[in-house]
């Protein structure tokens, strides 16, 4: 017997503790911009949500070439774990960066800008990886496909982003330039608390899932073992791993 | 490389025997432009609107040749005799690549001619040189896109609808590259070169998912 949830407690904790903290560093502590008052705060959430989110499709990948150099089955579902909270998190951003932007520009979309437009070719292609995955039936070429597409897909995110940033002026305000940006200091401690709570929250959610996934997997093993193969209903079509 | 060759010839006499894909690629960008024209309801248009429709004509028309690539080994047992012969897997993508580069060239040999007669207003002979080169890199991407697509949708319950899915998310950022390389050679008083920047991206994007498709189409092809 294993236990699959070591740590999560922990990582709940912090998760809460840091949050609590960005929240309060938000509220609190960081100037009211000068232009755009108090809307622009929305942009400690906005931004570590879409920073995470391409971060968790770059883990996916990752984890996706564990399951294609190792053939064990566990890389994929972390990877499909990954990917899926990823995209969560993205649409997430999106929501958020399209509610800053009728704030602060007056138009729900703004095609000029970017960062946006390439966030928005990423989560398309990523939408794509589940449609993918639930119409290959067996699942051993399903783990292999889709373990593919996220390594493909995760290449793709940096390209595109040079792509994309290169058609457009610049319109975002580059906060976070190697230069070390033109952000005051209060703001860019809440950016930072706040985007290590955003990905301490991925983290959390992501063990969690994992946790609970391997939790049922062995419950189905166990119900077999003691109980034969009637006691275990049939998977079903389910375009998760598991 | 004779692997790729034999491959190469079989896919290409098979075309000529059939006359399937390409000629329905060629109608469906004949009809594109027909639409194009009632949609604008212009009767000739120039610059970057005329390289956008050009780019996403060839583009549609490239994703629909893109899904018969591999029907023919599905549906006639062409992947269990690959595999079973000993020979490099690899052959089998470049092989397809090539095959689909071929189709798209002779695509806009009759594509880019029609639609310099049909819609675009500045004539077309001064530009063909630098638009060859334009769509040469942008057909190198179709391709290896296309194929890399096709290889995964082939074994998917809903083929039709995944590889356009996949596809077209996929090849946005070499659409941009096609689009702004050529728009500037398309407009009335354009520069018969395209401009350097996105050729370089162009060529890039290529070269980057070639390497990518060639790294993990083993993975496509066991079982």
């Amino acid at each position: 017997m294993t236990t699959f949830g070591r740590g999560l407690r922990t990582l709940v904790l912090a998760t809460v503790l840091t949050i609590i903290v960005a929240l309060a560093l938000v509220f609190f502590y960081a100037p009211l911009d000068a232009d755009q008052g108090f809307i622009q705060k929305i942009f400690y959430l906005h931004v570590p949500l879409a920073i995470v989110s391409l971060c968790g499709f770059v883990f996916g990948g990752l984890l996706a070439i564990g399951h294609l150099r190792t053939r064990n089955r566990a890389w994929d579902m972390r990877s499909y774990v990954a990917i899926h909270m990823a995209l969560i998190f993205g649409v997430g951003g999106l929501i958020t960066g399209s509610i800053w932007a009728k704030a602060s520009w007056g138009h729900w979309w703004d095609w000029s800008d970017p960062t946006l437009t390439s966030f928005l070719i990423v989560l398309l292609l990523f939408a794509t990886y589940q449609p993918l995955r639930f119409s290959i039936e067996d699942p051993e070429r399903q783990a292999r496909y889709a373990s593919v597409f996220a390594v493909v897909a995760a290449a793709f995110v940096p390209l595109n982003f040079i792509a994309v940033r290169l058609a457009q002026q610049f319109v975002h305000p580059r906060i976070l330039t190697l230069g070390g940006g033109n952000l005051p200091g209060s703001m860019r401690l809440t950016f930072l608390v706040s985007l290590l709570g955003m990905a301490l929250l991925y983290a959390t959610l992501w063990k969690y899932e994992m946790t609970a996934k391997n939790a049922r997997i062995q419950v189905r093993r166990l119900r077999r073992s003691l109980l034969g193969d009637d006691s275990v209903r049939p998977l079903g079509r389910s375009a998760a791993p598991s | 490389m004779s692997t790729v060759l034999a491959v190469l010839r079989k896919d290409l006499r098979l075309e000529l025997r059939t006359f399937e894909t390409l000629p329905a690629m060629a109608l469906f960008s004949l009809s594109t432009f027909v639409i194009f024209h009632f949609g604008f309801n212009q009767a000739a248009i120039a610059g970057q609107l005329a390289a956008g429709v050009l780019t996403v004509t060839l583009l549609f028309a490239a994703l629909l040749g893109a899904g018969r690539l591999f029907v023919a080994e599905r549906e006639q047992g062409g992947f269990d005799a690959f595999l079973l012969a000993p020979v490099d897997r690899n052959a089998l993508l470049v092989a397809k690549a090539v095959a689909m580069f071929i189709f798209l060239a002779v695509l806009e040999v009759i594509a880019v001619p029609a639609f310099g007669l049909l819609l675009l207003g500045p004539p077309l002979g001064p530009r063909l040189p630098g638009l060859i080169a334009v769509l040469a890199l942008a057909d190198l991407g179709l391709a290896v896109i296309g194929t890399f697509v096709s290889a995964i949708a082939i074994q998917t319950r809903a083929r039709d609808l995944i590889a356009p899915i996949i596809g077209l998310p996929l090849l946005i950022p070499a659409l941009i590259a096609t689009a702004r390389a050529a728009g500037p050679l398309l407009a009335a008083h354009g520069s018969g070169s395209p401009p350097t920047k996105w050729i370089a991206i162009l060529a890039l994007y290529d070269v980057v998912f070639a390497l990518i498709a060639y790294a993990v189409f083993d993975y496509l092809l066991e079982d």
